[in-house]
């Protein structure tokens, strides 16, 4: 036995309640209270995993967030991957494996590799899998090197809330700085937000000694937290801040342990206080990734918080005075204690039973699976079961630097501090460089927004200080043996200086080329030696050298936080039909179409799908067709200058249309091309319904408001979005006329009073209903306009009556092909993003209007005068042919190569007309018709013979039928 | 997540907004516009670094207004109803 578990203390165990957990397959035995991590050293297990590359040996390092080696899988329900081991609270049955070894960390069977070592250097990947192809080799180097596994398998266990949260001071991190702030703040009065990644707050005085306002430190922190709480501030425990964002929101992730998703909060807070505290760093010596070699400070941390103790024979080694501490209280603990410090002068009192070494510093350590020894710089060696380092300490500036804060660099202290000040951001405590309590305190009288209001007496430190002499020690080039920089990605000092040579001697290129400090744990306790390292090889100062972007996640964050209730159905939410009852009961089979969910066809699954569309389409000729446009737009302008303001946004003049009158025209973008297309309806004098596209319906929508407000100004036309407020029933056919009036929708419904692309108004059910003389498929028809949540009786009726008729209901698949029939166009389906009006046959305006209207200078550019372009074109295929593949190119041949010359946009099977028909853009299409062309597809080429657009009934006679 | 002023419904997040385009980017009308001043109409943007005057949208309320803002550090210095800047 080494590391064990002591008889007395740990303020956060609780020895009632005994527990049993499995890792690796082996049990642990443990109490609640403990971490995986800490229930692991208790029970001396002391390799809990294999590195990234090497697959070497790694133990626990720290007790906290920037825990590099640690990592384990969760199974079972609440399966995660690479979860850091010191932040996982144990628990009864938790399974845990450790990563990157199979079959487990002790044993893993790619060990072998770290003998290979020198000959896989960083960038090796880069350099020799380059023949013939990286791809072939991939599989196999991704299942060797890599981290814990993802199940695919699993599905969330629930839904994880979000929560938007405003308050005055949010305060992040309860050690000793975030909870005088946070009293300070509470005290003037402010609304205060308190959150802290460890379950208990406190920070670092759950486990350093201090003494404030005369009370132990964690007893001040314990009744500090349970203030605020009393005074209605929120505090929220086991919660990270994991980003902070434009305009100073914060993201914060806070972890549920029964089961329940982590909770994302998105808080914006009026200021922002920063009490990040820092995270201690190793030391350069070779072979310091041994397991046994801990933080000194998560070493005092396990003793004082877990009643764990890491070892026996203990060397403490350090460069600065927070690690003689430690010595103390590992010595008190039992532990043979021996000290090593790299300073000769300045350093503080050898504490009692405490070896203490000088002036000297840790040259290597050895050992197979554990350390087992060190060697001193001066060749002496001795015996040791467990290494605690402290190589300084690196404030957590990470949120500051996403706040896009500056970093001054501290000689004093060897590290990067805030340097000037961020609006609405303050930076307090050990994340400012503070050290000792009082300086702590000192710095949080200026975190706080209002600092004159404060009504409560800051904090005072009334026991012994901690001091923070230090003395830099960083890897140094040239270095013997292999020494550790980054543990997660496993780069050494080696790697560094290969950089350095090959002239990747940028933080940045320096970062993608090693892969240092680009782990899970982001460099957390690598990145400053490693800067000051390729500082050192370059001749320049750490700050010459610079420290690579900080981006959130600071730490992981799992996925289901961010995504909250926007999963499954709620990922993109489908717009409904009013009728969608109705036409499920009537065998509707739905499909999306443009955010609507729409019947595609009624019956006919799977493989009769086809035969049910063609059905439709053929009886929709023969008698009458039911079709729900509901989704058509309607959207209103109405206003004194509702005339002008519709010939300004229509290609087509539209100001000479009588009320009662509808007109089909094209709107343009600025750039010429047809941006939408569809009927005009003029109600009266002062009111229009423009029915745009359904799919289209918010972007015409826009357009309209913009050109309005920028254009017209307020006073001149006022426009309503009305689509979602009616329903639209089409009833198209020989019969349709027939049928409606069977209905008594209270108009007439003579040709007189209601020719084609006329819209008059009747009444059904005492509710008005506007039914106008417009048609899509090419057959007299009438779209009735309805109120949406009168609409059903309306349609049952209709569906009753038309029984008289064979009437047919159709789906959009079936309209797809009675529009294609006639030639007409689906824009965004038969048109690009190049298409221009005139390509469309629509030539008039373009020659005739005087007037000014969007996209009207675009339509005589060079480009738009080209002889060249393509144009809307019917295709025909010789008879027997299957119908041509949408997307499918014309070609033609030159230069012993083959060009496309346009493209087929849609293409159908008539069941009316019984052959193919097709719609295309080909070049100069409108003058070749009759000429027959090569059409290529994936390869294979047939031929089609250019049209006129329309298929069916040329003559429009079926129109008055 | 930045936050915009409406000025007509307050500070709202980002996402309720689109842009909309340079303010002052005035339309020349005609068909005969010079084919350079159409063509810097339609596609040439200052892209400043630093202030700039843009149109956005807040698709909530639908009202379009002048934002002035920061490219570089993001911080909004004003924003105003449309005072007209292409009314005819």
């Amino acid at each position: 036995m080494t590391a064990s578990r002591i008889a007395q203390g740990g303020t956060a165990i609780d020895r009632s309640q005994p527990i049993r957990f499995s890792f690796d397959g082996s049990t642990v035995e443990g109490f609640a209270g403990d971490t995986i991590a800490s229930a692991l050293l208790a029970n001396d297990v002391a390799v809990v995993g294999r590195s990234f590359k090497y697959h070497r040996p790694r133990g626990i390092w720290g007790a906290g967030v920037e825990e590099p080696n640690a990592l384990v899988d969760i199974g079972g329900e609440r399966a995660t991957p690479n979860t850091r081991a010191t932040t996982e609270p144990a628990r009864e049955g938790l399974e845990a494996r450790s990563v990157n070894a199979t079959p487990s960390a002790l044993t893993d069977r790619n060990a072998f590799l770290d003998r290979f070592a020198r000959f896989i250097p960083a960038a090796f990947y880069y350099k020799t899998f380059m023949w013939p192809d990286w791809h072939m080799f991939e599989p196999r180097i991704r299942a060797m090197a890599g981290l814990g596994k993802v199940d695919a398998g699993w599905t969330s266990p629930g839904t994880a809330d979000q929560i938007n949260h405003h308050c005055d001071v949010l305060v992040v991190g309860a050690g000793p700085a975030g909870l005088a702030a946070a009293r300070l703040a509470a005290g003037a009065g402010l609304s205060v937000t308190l959150i802290d990644d460890q379950q208990r707050a406190g920070g670092s005085l759950g486990h350093r000694t201090g003494e404030i306002d005369g009370k132990p430190a964690s007893v001040w922190a314990e009744e500090t937290v349970a203030a605020l709480a009393a005074s209605g501030h929120l505090i929220l425990p086991s919660t990270t801040a994991f980003g902070i964002y434009d305009h100073n929101l914060v993201g914060l992730n806070q972890r549920h342990f029964d089961g329940r998703p982590d909770t994302l909060w998105r808080v914006r807070p009026r200021r922002i206080v920063l009490a990040t505290g820092a995270i201690e760093r190793p030391l350069p010596f070779a072979n310091n990734d041994l397991p046994g070699i801990l933080s000194a400070d998560a070493g005092l941390s396990y003793l004082r918080r877990h009643a764990v103790l890491a070892g026996r024979r203990i060397v403490v080694a350090t460069n600065n005075d927070s690690a003689y501490e430690v010595a103390q209280a590992v010595a008190e603990a039992g532990a043979d204690v021996t000290l090593v410090d790299i300073r000769r002068e300045g350093t503080p009192t050898a504490p009692a039973k405490v070896r203490v070494i000088k002036g000297r510093a840790l040259a290597s350590a050895s050992g197979k699976l554990r350390v087992e020894a060190v060697t001193l710089d001066d060749g002496s060696r001795f015996d040791a079961d467990c290494v605690l380092v402290s190589g300084g300490w690196t404030p957590t500036i990470h949120l500051f630097c996403q706040a896009k804060g500056k970093l001054a660099w501290s000689e004093a202290r060897a590290a990067f501090l805030p340097g000037d000040p961020v609006d609405g951001i303050a930076v307090a405590g050990a994340a400012a460089g503070a050290v000792s309590l009082s300086e702590v305190f000192a710095g949080c009288e200026n975190a706080v927004a209002a600092p004159g209001q404060a009504k409560v007496a800051m904090p005072r430190s009334t026991g012994a200080e901690a001091t923070g002499g230090i003395s830099a020690a960083w890897p140094k080039p040239g270095s013997k043996g292999r020494i550790w920089i980054d543990y997660q990605n496993d780069v050494t000092v080696k790697d560094v200086e290969l950089a350095a040579r090959e002239n990747f001697i940028s933080v940045e290129h320096l970062k993608r080329y090693t892969t240092l400090g680009m782990a899970t744990d982001q460099g957390k306790t690598s990145n400053l030696p490693g800067l000051a390292l390729m500082a050192g090889i370059t001749g320049r100062t750490v700050p010459e050298v610079g420290t690579t972007t900080y981006r959130p996640p600071f730490t992981p964050v799992p996925l289901a936080s961010f995504a909250g209730a926007r999963a499954g159905a709620l990922m993109a939410p489908v717009r409904r039909l009013p009728l969608e009852g109705a036409h499920r009961e009537s065998g509707a089979v739905f499909q999306e179409y443009g955010g609507w969910l729409r019947p595609a066809h009624y019956g006919g699954r799977d493989a009769d799908a086809d035969r049910a569309i063609q059905d439709e389409a053929l009886r929709a000729r023969q008698s009458v067709a039911l079709f729900d446009g509901s989704t058509l737009g309607k959207i209103e302008v109405i206003g004194p200058q509702a005339d002008a303001f519709v010939d300004f946004l229509y290609y087509n003049t539209m100001s000479t249309l009588k009320p009662g009158r509808c007109r089909y025209g094209f709107m343009l973008s600025e750039n010429g091309v047809v941006f939408d297309d569809g009927v005009l309806v003029r109600l009266d004098e002062h009111r229009f319904v423009v029915s745009c596209s359904s799919s289209h319906v918010s972007a015409v929508h826009a357009r309209l408001e913009e050109w309005r407000q920028d254009r017209f100004g307020r006073d001149a036309v006022y426009i309503h979005n009305a689509t979602s407020e009616m329903a639209t029933l089409t009833v198209s056919g020989p019969n349709a006329r027939k049928l409606i009036e069977t209905l008594d929708l209270r108009l007439s419904l003579d040709e007189a009073d209601l020719p084609h692309m006329a819209v008059g108004h009747g009444s059904y059910g005492g509710d008005e209903v506007r039914i106008a003389r417009v048609s899509f498929t090419g057959d007299r028809s009438y779209e009735i306009s309805i109120r949406a949540d009168r609409a059903e009786p309306l349609w049952a009726h209709l569906r009753e009556a038309g029984k008289a008729f064979d009437a047919v209901l159709i789906g959009l698949e079936a309209l797809m092909i009675l529009r294609a029939e006639k030639g007409f166009i689906v824009i965004g389906k038969d048109t690009d993003g190049t298409t221009l009006p005139h390509d469309l046959g629509s030539e008039g305006p373009r020659t005739k209007r005087q007037t000014e209207y969007v996209g009207r200078r675009s339509l005589f550019t060079d480009e738009a005068s080209r002889n060249n372009r393509l144009q809307l074109v019917g295709l025909t295929v010789p008879s027997g042919e299957a119908p041509l593949p949408t997307g499918a190119h014309g070609i033609k041949r030159g230069n012993g190569r083959l060009h496309s010359q346009g493209f087929v946009t849609s293409s159908y099977l008539s069941p009316a007309l019984g052959r193919p028909i097709a719609l295309g853009l080909i070049e100069r299409g409108a003058a070749r018709h009759g000429e027959t062309i090569e059409i290529q597809h994936l390869g294979k080429i047939s031929s089609a013979t250019i049209a006129a657009p329309c298929a069916f009934d040329p003559a429009g006679d079926r129109l008055h039928a | 997540m930045q936050l915009f002023p409406c000025p007509f419904c307050g500070p709202r997040d980002e996402t309720e907004f689109h842009y909309g385009g340079d303010a002052g980017n005035v339309r020349p009308d005609g068909a005969d516009v010079p084919i350079d001043r159409w063509a810097n109409y339609l596609y040439l943007r200052g892209n400043p670094k630093g202030a700039a005057r843009e149109i956005w949208v807040h698709m909530t309320c639908g009202e379009f207004f002048v934002m002035e803002r920061d490219t570089l550090s993001h911080k909004v210095l004003s924003s105003a109803e449309l005072g007209g800047e292409h009314t005819i």
